[in-house]
């Protein structure tokens, strides 16, 4: 019910016309979280960005070294597999509950007793503490202790390794990735199914369409809008994902999950080499900002073929 | 009800319960773990609900005074995080709603997509400068990344639709503009206060990146300090799954009794910070 009415004031609030009363002033009640805002947030990016141009290795003197740590990237193989795992966990994070979530929300849009309390339940996954829950997923991938094996050996599939094994490990962490973020994908979804109309479904039903047409022509695409937001956030999220791997595996096996946050960490916390840690934090800003540039990119492109196919 | 009907019944109730139940049977098993003896938890096949209840696991956890030091850390941490952001982040919301200065949002957007690590840097540093490292004023000013964007994020969208007629009003009859605030237009956005102060507390609970670097010894929160279970006790299980369940208990009460206000904000704003 929230989220309809969150979806419908949304859209009164777009469709409103520009307030002409301005008042003069409303600064004094910005102005504190100004200060907030430049202390933790601009500051330390201006700062950032600075170290990254010096050679800075705590207890030693600092040096410009200009671009030298940006230059040390591409040569870095630690540095260069870890952008191929986020980029692999990252797809396999987006695609995964995007999947799931839809097909949840097309079930939370039903009427059914006790929902509100039972969405409740659903999204518990993404609220919980996420070290508490690494802790538990740690325990259940255990290869001879570990519910998981247990449950394979009930269908009939052999035991796996799971997070011990670095050719399972990135897919083990996608699982409870997906486990934990399907509900947000689900809740976003939810909110777009809230927003269509009901007449196309009329008419579907009036046509004979089946389940699937229903949903592959009407249902889908209106949803859309709402699967690309959801997409997008997930991309920013499972990118920097990190309290989940760093938990259950720190890294390993070996290097084997180790994406581009968990390196950062070992060089600026590990290492303490502060100056090619900042340069690895812009390069995977700039790398977030690129992948959302390009999902925006392919969604335009979309619209454009499709617009051009129903013209057709 | 026709047979039809009843099919369909009986399949939207069969499709609800295999949606929630990863999460029910994860969360299910973590209680179970929680309650079991060692030779239970090394028992296979592995043992649902045991003959003996390891309640003992809980008193353990509790008993220790470390973990009440992590607890009382923590609930400074995200109190003091959580109503810094508040005292700033409610007026700041309110004022740009008012300007309609939608382009501040931007700043939001990008504290939303820089990660968490990148801020610890520079502040660490900053931190360590002022010899401020071993108190918890590193932890709880770090903290504040997470959750003044959210608060601030979801009071414009509060502020945005609440009537502008009664402002108008009392401007008009000579109230300043604090006034109108304090008594006009914060009763309105009550729900929105709610919203926001949830969602920020559960982030700033929940979150462990920042503890890992600043914390010391004595200045570890609760998930910092379940971490440092993990590495140093990795042998018994049962009191590891009842600390990381009493770490993780009152977010998951909050979401279930507070699921409305939660699901209003995550999708106004699908925040997550850190």
């Amino acid at each position: 019910m929230s989220v309809v009415t969150q979806a419908s004031a949304a859209s009164a609030r777009d469709a409103a016309p520009e307030r002409e009363w301005r008042p003069p002033s409303y600064w004094p009640f910005v102005i504190p979280a100004l200060v907030v805002v430049l202390a933790v947030i601009i500051f330390p990016w201006v700062f950032t960005i600075w170290m990254s141009l010096n050679e800075w290795k705590v207890g030693s003197p600092i040096t410009f070294v200009g671009l030298a740590n940006y230059l040390r990237l591409p040569a870095d193989p630690r540095f260069v597999e870890a952008v191929e795992h986020t980029l692999l966990y990252t797809a396999l994070s987006v695609l995964l509950p995007l999947v799931f979530g839809t097909l949840a929300a097309i079930v939370f849009h039903q009427k059914f007793a006790a929902r509100g309390f039972l969405r409740g339940i659903f999204i518990m996954p993404m609220m919980a503490t996420p070290v508490a829950i690494a802790l538990v997923w740690t325990m259940m991938f255990h290869p001879q202790l570990g519910v998981l094996n247990y449950l394979l050996s009930l269908v009939g599939l052999p035991p796996q390794l799971w997070v011990f094994n670095p050719t399972t490990v990135i897919p083990s962490l996608v699982l409870v990735e997906t486990w934990q973020w399907t509900p947000l994908v689900m809740l976003i979804v939810l909110g777009g199914l809230a927003a269509i109309p009901t007449e196309p479904y009329e008419s579907a039903q009036i046509d004979g369409a089946n389940f699937w047409q229903v949903f592959r022509f009407i249902t889908l695409p209106l949803i859309m809008p709402f699967l690309f937001i959801a997409g997008m956030i997930r991309m920013i999220d499972a990118v920097k994902s990190f309290d989940i791997i760093f938990a259950i595996t720190q890294g390993g096996p070996g290097s084997a999950s180790e994406t581009i946050n968990v390196y950062l960490y070992s060089v600026a916390f590990v290492y303490y080499d502060l100056g090619y840690g900042s340069a690895i934090a812009v390069v995977f800003f700039l790398l977030i900002i690129a992948l959302a540039a390009l999902l925006l990119y392919l969604r335009k492109r979309m619209l454009w073929t499709t617009e051009l196919g129903a013209g057709a | 009800m026709n047979l039809r009907q009843l099919l369909g019944r009986v399949g939207l109730w069969l499709s609800v319960l295999t949606i929630v139940s990863p999460a029910i049977l994860f969360f299910l098993w973590m209680a179970s773990l929680s309650l079991k003896f060692e030779v239970d938890n090394a028992a296979y096949p592995p043992v649902f609900i045991p003959e003996n209840f390891a309640w003992k696991n809980y008193a353990d956890v509790l008993a220790s005074n470390r973990f009440l030091t992590y607890f009382v850390n923590s609930v400074i941490v995200t109190g003091s995080a959580t109503g810094l952001a508040m005292l700033v982040g409610v007026p700041a919301g309110y004022g740009i709603a008012r300007m309609a200065a939608h382009k501040s949002a931007v700043v939001i957007l990008i504290a939303r997509i820089t990660p968490g690590l990148s801020y610890l840097i520079p502040l660490f540093l900053l931190f360590q400068w002022l010899g401020l490292l071993g108190t918890l004023v590193p932890q709880v000013i770090i903290h504040l990344v997470v959750t003044v964007p959210i608060v601030i994020w979801i009071m414009i969208g509060y502020f945005e639709t609440t009537p502008l007629e009664l402002e108008e009003a009392a401007l008009i009859d000579g109230a300043t503009r604090w006034q109108v605030f304090r008594h006009v237009a914060l009763p309105i956005a009550k729900p929105g206060l709610a919203v926001a102060f949830i969602l920020a507390v559960i982030f700033s609970w929940n979150n462990f990146v920042f503890g890992i670097v600043l914390a010391g010894r004595e200045t570890r929160t609760l998930p910092v300090a379940v971490y440092n279970m993990i590495s140093f006790d990795q042998l018994s299980w049962g009191p590891l799954a009842a600390a990381a369940l009493i770490v993780t208990a009152p977010v998951l009460l909050l979401t279930v009794m507070a699921q409305r206000q939660i699901v209003a904000g995550l999708t106004a704003g699908a925040v997550k910070g850190g």
